[in-house]
């Protein structure tokens, strides 16, 4: 329900029908019994799809489908939602996405070439845990420790933290929030897998007592990401919305089929006007997010404030309906929408999964009165 | 919607609007932040006047009309000329008070099923502000059960005589034209019965009645119609072809919340951002009065608000996208209708909340409070006024996802022995 453009409708057709044979459902099941929950051969043949160079400028190596990044990797995540296909997207993307603007020569030339060319994925390690889980909270300390720095702190949950080669994680200095690129074997990081509700994507929380890491390592100067890290948050909010969508599409058209074909007392689900009025409610929440989340990733190119309000009004709407419509879906399949067997927890652990992910829809809606505060002022 | 393959391109429309727009128009007053139940009958009348003179000035300036065809006085652009318009006249004032019904959804139903003879005659001085139109269409023992209209058309030579009454009608007792569903044969079943005619509001036998509201508004007004004669030639669609032209008329009327070809500026965004609950700016300068501003659970519910009026403004061009790509069906409207109903619901439920005790009982410096709280008992207006939600899910669920119809009572059967309430009033 994004609507491609020229060249974007052979894109998104393209990583469909990649995304159809490579991960059909009974794949993703067998995949979600593996460690890493995909294969290195998949992300590298996305990878020459396109799915990791969209937000990076030609010079660097990448490249958009249609000039607007964005909006072309919003397809991408939505055919990700829709076929509940696993794979590091959003963090590559993130990390990319930094490398790709904020970057060294010698960062672009050895970490970026090789998420580019999908040898290796990447991770943002932003989201602390609790009680530093607030939207812009970050406790991670950097300080200055000989010619480098000195990590002292914990970053959880972190997506695919155990599978990237790359980690980008935002720490507080004296001068300000800065962010650092460093390696997944840098000396005396602890990865720790995690538990998770979501079969399709991993996490991890990382620890860092006293991780040391040179100057080189910094992305952007010490004290300035402030801004970028705002631009980071907005961009990975309006990519996991469109992935959203793509879930509560496939959940709402699996449960209008089932309501045609599930005959009760001698006639369909579709026909009782109970039920249809919950299906135009559905309807009307999934229509909503689509358009929020398209108007989202098309207003990551305005400034922060504009951008900003369509990301975290995106956010509130689709985080509070989205789980309300998977559920009502749930409700309608009856007892089989609650079995392992049935398809339609694949797509329920997803969408729980990002509710509080990049902030939960109460912090969005926070955060929309602090941008209407400020204008107002 | 285009007279001639060969129309101006969007772009020099624009520019050219933007260039008559700064020289000709006035800025909108501020008044027009004001909730309009508060507004006097003088006041009303006032605004009703400053529109038709919008209007004029609009006409005038060739940006009347814009999808109309250039044969009836309009300009026979298309809907993105209109849209375009729409954005350059954002910033500016215009005709507000007489935009609905009169250019949708009576305009296109004119024009869809009007004769030659009535375009000419009554679409012009539409364009030109002289004729503000309103429909009457509901009736006070109908509800939702529009085709079920009671007000009977009886033919007498060349004429029409109209008996019965019409409920619902907003600005009824200043508008000078309206459109009335009526059943011109009881012999049929309901849908197979009626006719619409055009009415001149001002001749004998309309008794029109002032609805007051709980809130004190009373824009909503109720017809009485005894002995109206109609002539023939004021006669809209086929006779006994009524229903043709009603399915065509409400889906016009739901485009009000959609996209409309024929409607200039702004209703949609304003209706959003004011409906119940007064909108967000009044809860922000409540919760920094309050020092609220950074209570967590005041700034939800505040950005909450923000949100809904932020989500929706997209979803309306979403579906009416949605309709010109043919990705869903023509009846997809009732989204954004369900969509404003049940966000003003919440909003007017999150005003109170934050209003506090001041809702239920306030000081003269407390009235803007006291406002969320008589916002709040009108509530569910927002999702009963224009068709309740309940039918928008109707129509969702049947005509855009395809869902079986409820079962129906009065299909096969002449009207005259469908089961009714008993008489009210």
């Amino acid at each position: 329900m994004f609507r491609a453009v020229g060249d974007q409708e052979l894109f998104q057709e393209t990583t469909r029908r990649f995304l159809e044979v490579e991960v059909p459902l009974a794949k993703v099941r067998d995949l979600a019994g593996t460690t890493d929950g995909y294969e290195p051969s998949f992300w590298r043949q996305g990878a020459q799809l396109g799915w990791t160079s969209l937000l990076v400028p030609e010079d660097a190596g990448g490249g958009s489908i249609s000039g607007h990044g964005v909006v072309d990797l919003a397809l991408v995540a939505y055919e990700f939602g829709l076929h509940a296909a696993p794979g590091p997207l959003i963090g590559t993307n993130v990390v990319a996405a930094a490398l790709g603007r904020w970057g060294t020569d010698d960062q672009r030339a050895g970490p970026l070439a090789d998420l580019l060319a999908g040898d290796a994925a990447g991770a943002w390690a932003h989201a602390e845990p609790a009680p530093n889980d607030g939207l812009g909270d970050l406790a991670l300390t950097a300080t200055r420790s000989g010619d480098g720095f000195s990590l002292h702190g914990v970053k959880s949950p972190v997506e695919a933290g155990r599978q990237a080669a790359y980690i980008l994680v935002s720490a507080r200095h004296e001068s300000g929030p800065t962010q650092f690129l460093i390696p997944s074997n840098a000396p005396g990081l602890m990865i720790k897998p995690l538990h998770g509700l979501d079969m399709t994507r991993r996490h991890a929380r990382l620890e860092f007592d006293g991780v040391t890491v040179p100057s080189t390592h910094l992305v952007g100067r010490p004290g300035s990401a402030g801004a970028n890290i705002d631009w980071l948050l907005d961009l990975a909010v309006s990519i996991q919305l469109a992935e959203m969508c793509g879930a509560l599409t496939w959940a709402f058209d699996t449960t209008v089929d089932w309501a045609f074909n599930r005959y009760s007392f001698g006639r369909p689900l579709a026909s009782y006007q109970e039920l249809k009025h919950r299906f135009a409610d559905m309807k009307m929440w999934l229509e909503a997010s689509c358009a929020i989340s398209a108007d989202a990733a098309a207003a990551m190119d305005r400034d922060q404030a504009q951008r900003s309000e369509r990301v975290s009004a995106g956010k509130f709407y689709v985080g509070r309906y989205g789980p309300e419509l998977m559920q009502d879906c749930v409700q309608m399949h009856g007892g089989i929408g609650v079995t392992f067997d049935h398809d339609l927890h694949l797509f329920l652990r997803r969408i729980v999964t990002d509710v509080p992910t990049y902030g939960t829809p109460g912090q969005h809606a926070a955060r929309l009165t602090g941008i209407l505060a400020g204008a107002d002022r | 919607m285009s007279d001639t393959t060969d129309v101006e391109d969007v772009e020099s429309f624009a520019a050219r609007a933007r260039a008559w727009l700064a020289a000709n128009m006035p800025r909108p007053p501020d008044e027009s932040r004001r909730d309009p139940s508060d507004d006097s009958d003088e006041e009303e009348l006032r605004r009703v006047a400053r529109s038709r003179r919008l209007q004029r000035l609009l006409y005038d300036g060739g940006f009347a009309g814009i999808c109309v065809p250039s044969a009836y006085g309009g300009q026979g652009l298309t809907l993105a000329h209109q849209l375009a318009f729409n954005e350059e006249i954002a910033d500016y004032d215009y005709p507000t008070e007489t935009q609905l019904p009169t250019f949708t959804p009576c305009l296109p139903v004119i024009l869809e099923f009007g004769t030659e003879d009535q375009k000419n005659t009554h679409i012009p001085p539409m364009l030109r502000g002289e004729t503000a139109w309103m429909q009457l269409l509901s009736e006070p023992s109908g509800g939702s059960d529009v085709a079920a209209a009671l007000t009977t058309a009886a033919r007498d030579g060349d004429e029409w005589v109209l008996n019965g009454s019409k409920i619902w009608t907003t600005g009824a007792w200043w508008a000078d034209w309206g459109l009335c569903l009526a059943r011109t044969n009881w012999d049929v079943p309901k849908h197979r019965g009626l006719s619409v005619f055009m009415l001149d509001m001002h001749q004998p036998g309309i008794e029109i009645h002032r609805i007051e509201m709980l809130n004190g508004s009373r824009e909503f007004c109720q017809e009485f119609l005894t002995d109206v004669r109609v002539p023939e030639s004021l006669r809209v669609g086929a006779v006994d072809g009524g229903w043709t032209v009603g399915v065509r008329w409400m889906l016009h009327e739901r485009t009000v919340l959609g996209q409309s070809p024929y409607v200039t500026g702004e209703p949609v965004r304003r209706r959003l951002g004011q409906g119940p609950g007064g909108g967000v700016a009044p809860l922000l300068q409540r919760a920094r009065d309050l020092g609220l501003l950074t209570d967590p659970k005041a700034s939800e519910l505040i950005g909450e608000v923000f949100a809904m009026s932020v989500v929706g403004s997209t979803l309306g061009s979403h579906i009416a996208e949605g309709i010109r790509t043919g990705r869903l069906a023509e009846d997809a409207g009732a989204i954004t209708r369900l969509y404003v109903g049940t966000s003003a619901v919440r909003n007017a439920s999150i005003a109170f909340e934050l209003a506090g005790l001041s809702a239920i009982a306030w000081s003269d410096s407390e009235a803007e409070l006291g406002k969320r709280g008589i916002d709040y008992l009108m509530r569910q207006a927002a999702c009963i006024g224009g068709g309740t939600t309940e039918m928008s899910r109707n129509v969702i669920s049947e005509r855009v996802l395809g869902m079986p119809r409820e079962r129906a009572f009065d299909r096969d059967v002449p009207f005259r022995d469908v089961p009714r309430s008993a008489p009210q009033r």
